[in-house]
C-alpha cells in the first residue's frame, strides 16, 4: 500500500518536474551514515525521493550532461554510477580503496579520484572505465580541483598540508604549495586565475595565484562567541563571475560569504550543525550546504546571503551536487 | 612543450648547483629522532586481550616517520628513527649520550617520570628537544616541569577531568571510589578526587584494594572472583557509579558485572579515559587507523598516538621552517601560534605554561568510543580544552626562560 502511494507520488512528481519552469533543478545529497542519496527539488525545496547506495556515500558529482550521478561509496572501495533518470545503479568505477572526493575533467572524459589510504590520485578514463594512471602524492590526499582548461588538477593532502599541482598530460607534479593544516578542498575560479584551498584545522583559506603557484592571500575567520577551534573551513564554492565565494565552516555551524575580489568576509550565515560541502544551483540563485550533524541541508540565497530554508534529509549528509538541467 | 622542457632543464640545473654548492646543507636536511621506551618483560594483565604489544608506541613512531618522509619527499627532508629499548629501572643517560653522539637531537620518550627528568636535566641548555610520550604524572606538568620537555601524553589530571565531565553530564554525581595500593593507582585516585571536587561530584565511599601479590587470572579463578567482588563492594554508601583506580591491573577489570549494587564501572575498567582508541574512526581517523594497521599488523593505541604526534610535531616544524635545526624547530613548536592536526576534531596546541599538549580525551568502553571530552557546556574563557587538567592559574610549573 505504502509502496504504491510512494510510486504514485514519485510519478506525480516526475510529471510536475517536466512541467515546471527551467529554474527547477534537482539536487542530490549523499548521506554518509544513511547509505542513501536524498533527491531534492530545488524549486519546492522538498525531498522527492531517496536512492539507496552502497556503504558510506561521500563525494558526489554528475556527468556534465546530467545523465549520471557518480558517488564515492567509501566503505565499499568503489564509485557507484547512478542513472539520474531511473535512479538505478548502473555500474561501478575502479576507484581504488576508500575513495572520498573526486573531480570530473571539463571534457567529461576523466575522473580524478583521491585515494586517502594509498597516498595516490587515481585517474579514471570514463569512456572505458579503465585506470589511466596513479600519481603518488602526500599523506591522505583529499581535496580535488581541476583548472577550467583541464590542464591541471590540484590535489590537497591532509597530513602533508600541501596543494599538489598535477599536469594532466604528463601526470607529473609540477608544484607543491604548503598551506595550513588539513587542507580539505580545492576550488578554481572559473577564469583559472586562482585556486582556493581550505584548511580545516588551520582555520584558513589559502588563495593560490595560478600563474605563480604562490599563495597571494590567506583568508581567516572570526565569529563572535564561537571558539576559534570550531571554525573549520571545508567546502568552497565561487560564483562564475568570480565575485562571490562561499566557505562552509564545519562545527561553527556557519557558512562564510566572501567578496572574492577583496577576500573580505561579508557575512556569516547560520545554517545547521557541522556544515560540510556546498553546491550552487546552475542559475546561482542558491547555494546549498550539507549540515552533517543536524541531518539537513540549507538553501542560502546567493544575492542576499540569507538562509531561506533547511530541508531534512538522510543521516549525516556529506556532499551535494545539483543537476545541470 | 618547449616551455615544459626548459622548466625541467632549469630544475635539473638547480639540482646540480645545489649538490655542488653545499654537501653540508644537504646533510642538514636529515632529521634523526631517537625513540626510547621502557619495556617491562612479562608484564601481566588480568585479561590476555590487554597484553601490551611488543611494539607499543614504537609502531606509532614508525608511522609518524613514514608520514614525515612522504611530506619530506617534496621538501628535500629525510627523517629517521633510532629505537632503543630499556628495562623499566635502567638509567636512561648512557643511551641518550650514545644517540647524541650519533647526531640525534630529538628524543621521544616512553619512560618513567624519573627517567624523563634525568633526560631533561642531562640535556639542560643543549640543542635538544625532548618529548614525553608516555609518563602521565601530574608532577611533570607542575612542580617538576622542565622547559625542554614537551608532553604529548595527557596527564592523569587531564584524563580524570575528561571522565568526570562525562559522568556529570550523565548526572552520575555520587561516586564510589575504589583504588589499588600501588603508587600509580594512588596517583590516579588523587586525580579522580581532584576531578570530583572540580566538577561537583561527591565521593560517597572510598575503599582500597590491597595488592597482596599472587597470580592474576587463573584457570578457575573466576569462581572465587565472582564471590569476592560483590563482598568487597558491599559496604559502600549508595552511589551512581563505581570509579576504579587500578593502573597496576590487579583487580579493576574484575569489577564490572560483579559489584554488590548493579552500577556502571569507570576509571581503570569499563568506561575509560584515553588519548586514543583502536576503534576510533571519527574526524578522518579511519585513515590513520588503516595506515597504522597496514604497518603494524594491529590497531592503534594511546601510546602509539602520543608517539606519532610527537614525531609529527617535529615533521610539521621541519616542513614549516624548512630546516632541521633543533633550535629553529623548538622555537617553532613553542610559538603560541603552533598547531597540529591529530585526528581529534580540532587543532591541537601547546600550553605555554607547562608545555602540555592540549587535547580532547576519548571515553571508550573497550569496544567503542562512547564520548569525547570536553563535554558541551563546560566553558572556558580561552580554550575549552583548558577545562581538562591543570589550567594556567592552577599550575605550579615555572618554566626557565
Amino acid at each position: 500500500m505504502k509502496k504504491t502511494a510512494l510510486a504514485l507520488l514519485a510519478a506525480t512528481c516526475m510529471t510536475c518536474l517536466v512541467s515546471l519552469p527551467a529554474a527547477a533543478f534537482t539536487a542530490y545529497v549523499s548521506n554518509e551514515k544513511g547509505n542513501s542519496i536524498s533527491v531534492i527539488d530545488t524549486d519546492t525545496k522538498e525531498v522527492v525521493k531517496t536512492i539507496k547506495t552502497g556503504n558510506r556515500p561521500r563525494g558526489i558529482t554528475m556527468s556534465h550532461d546530467g545523465k549520471f550521478i557518480y558517488v564515492c561509496v567509501s566503505d565499499d572501495d568503489t564509485i557507484e554510477v547512478i542513472d539520474a533518470k531511473t535512479h538505478q545503479i548502473v555500474g561501478t568505477l575502479p576507484s581504488g580503496p576508500d575513495p572520498e572526493l573526486f573531480v570530473l575533467s571539463p571534457d567529461g572524459k576523466r575522473l580524478y579520484v583521491a585515494n586517502e589510504d594509498d597516498n595516490l590520485v587515481t585517474v579514471i578514463n570514463l569512456e572505458d572505465n579503465s585506470v589511466v594512471n596513479e600519481i603518488p602524492v602526500g599523506v591522505e590526499p583529499e581535496g580535488m580541483g581541476v583548472s577550467p582548461d583541464g590542464k591541471f588538477v590540484v590535489n590537497t593532502s591532509e597530513t602533508t598540508n600541501m596543494a599538489h599541482f598535477i599536469d594532466t598530460d604528463s601526470f607529473e607534479i609540477t608544484h607543491n604549495v604548503l598551506v595550513d593544516s588539513r587542507p580539505r578542498f580545492a576550488e578554481f575560479k572559473s577564469d583559472g586565475s586562482e585556486v582556493w584551498v581550505s584548511s580545516e584545522i588551520g582555520g584558513t583559506v589559502s588563495v593560490i595565484d595560478n600563474a605563480s603557484r604562490e599563495i597571494k592571500h590567506k583568508i581567516s575567520f572570526a565569529i563572535q562567541g564561537v571558539v576559534t577551534e570550531a571554525i573549520q573551513p571545508v567546502g568552497v564554492r565561487i560564483t562564475r563571475d568570480g565575485k562571490k565565494a562561499f566557505v562552509s565552516l564545519g562545527p561553527s555551524n556557519r557558512v562564510a560569504m566572501i567578496n572574492a575580489e577583496t577576500y573580505e568576509v561579508e557575512k556569516y550565515i547560520l545554517v545547521g550543525q557541522r556544515v560540510w560541502q556546498l553546491a550552487f544551483t546552475p542559475d546561482e540563485k542558491y547555494v546549498i550546504s550539507t549540515n552533517g550533524n543536524s541531518n539537513d541541508v540549507t538553501f542560502i540565497e546567493v544575492a542576499s546571503g540569507k538562509a531561506v530554508k533547511s530541508v531534512a534529509v538522510g543521516q549525516l549528509p556529506w556532499g551535494v551536487v545539483v543537476s545541470p538541467n | 612543450m618547449s616551455a615544459k622542457r626548459s622548466r625541467r632543464l632549469s630544475w635539473l640545473v638547480s639540482l646540480v648547483v645545489c649538490a655542488h654548492l653545499t654537501t653540508a646543507a644537504a646533510a642538514a636536511d636529515k632529521v634523526s629522532i631517537g625513540y626510547l621506551h621502557a619495556v617491562e618483560k612479562g608484564r601481566l594483565t588480568i585479561s590476555v586481550l590487554d597484553q601490551p604489544p611488543n611494539n607499543l608506541g614504537l609502531a606509532g613512531a614508525e608511522v609518524g616517520i613514514n608520514d614525515n618522509n612522504t611530506t619530506g619527499r617534496f621538501m628535500g627532508q629525510e627523517f629517521s628513527l633510532d629505537n632503543v629499548k630499556l628495562s623499566p629501572d635502567e638509567n636512561i643517560v648512557p643511551a641518550l649520550d650514545k644517540l647524541y653522539g650519533q647526531g640525534v637531537r630529538f628524543f621521544v620518550l616512553d619512560v618513567s617520570a624519573d627517567n624523563v627528568l634525568k633526560a631533561a636535566d642531562h640535556f639542560k641548555s643543549r640543542d635538544v628537544v625532548i618529548f614525553n610520550a608516555g609518563a602521565k604524572d601530574n608532577r611533570l606538568r607542575n612542580e617538576d616541569c622542565r622547559s625542554n620537555v614537551i608532553h604529548t601524553a595527557p596527564s592523569r589530571a587531564i584524563l580524570a577531568d575528561g571522565l568526570a565531565q562525562y559522568l556529570i553530564w550523565k548526572k552520575w554525581r555520587n561516586w564510589f571510589l575504589v583504588f589499588g595500593s600501588n603508587p600509580a593507582d594512588r596517583s590516579w585516585a588523587d586525580s579522580l578526587r581532584r576531578a570530583a571536587t572540580r566538577y561537583g561530584a561527591k565521593i560517597v565511599s572510598e575503599k582500597e584494594y590491597v595488592d597482596t601479590g599472587g597470580a592474576r587470572q587463573t584457570d578457575s579463578g573466576h569462581a572465587q572472583v565472582q564471590k569476592q567482588m560483590p563482598v568487597f563492594s558491599q559496604d559502600a554508601e549508595d552511589h551512581d557509579v563505581v570509579v576504579v583506580a587500578d593502573e597496576s591491573e590487579v583487580f579493576g577489570t574484575y569489577l564490572p558485572y560483579r559489584t554488590w549494587l548493579p552500577r556502571p564501572v569507570t576509571g581503570s575498567a569499563g568506561l575509560q579515559a584515553v588519548s586514543w582508541h583502536p576503534a576510533f574512526e571519527g574526524w578522518g581517523a579511519a585513515q590513520i587507523q588503516n595506515r597504522f594497521a597496514k604497518h603494524a599488523g594491529r590497531r592503534m593505541n594511546g601510546i602509539d598516538m602520543q608517539a606519532w604526534t610527537a614525531i609529527r610535531m617535529v615533521g610539521e616544524a621541519a616542513t614549516r621552517t624548512k630546516s632541521a635545526d633543533p633550535a629553529k624547530i623548538d622555537a617553532y613548536i613553542k610559538d603560541p601560534a603552533f598547531s597540529i592536526a591529530a585526528f581529534k576534531g580540532q587543532k591541537i596546541t601547546l600550553r605555554g605554561w607547562n608545555l602540555q599538549l592540549r587535547q580532547p580525551v576519548l571515553l571508550a568502553d573497550g569496544r567503542n568510543v562512547v564520548s569525547v571530552s570536553p563535554q558541551a557546556g563546560f566553558l572556558h574563557q580561552f580554550s575549552e580544552l583548558d577545562t581538562l587538567g591543570y589550567d594556567k592559574p592552577e599550575s605550579s610549573c615555572k618554566l626557565e626562560k
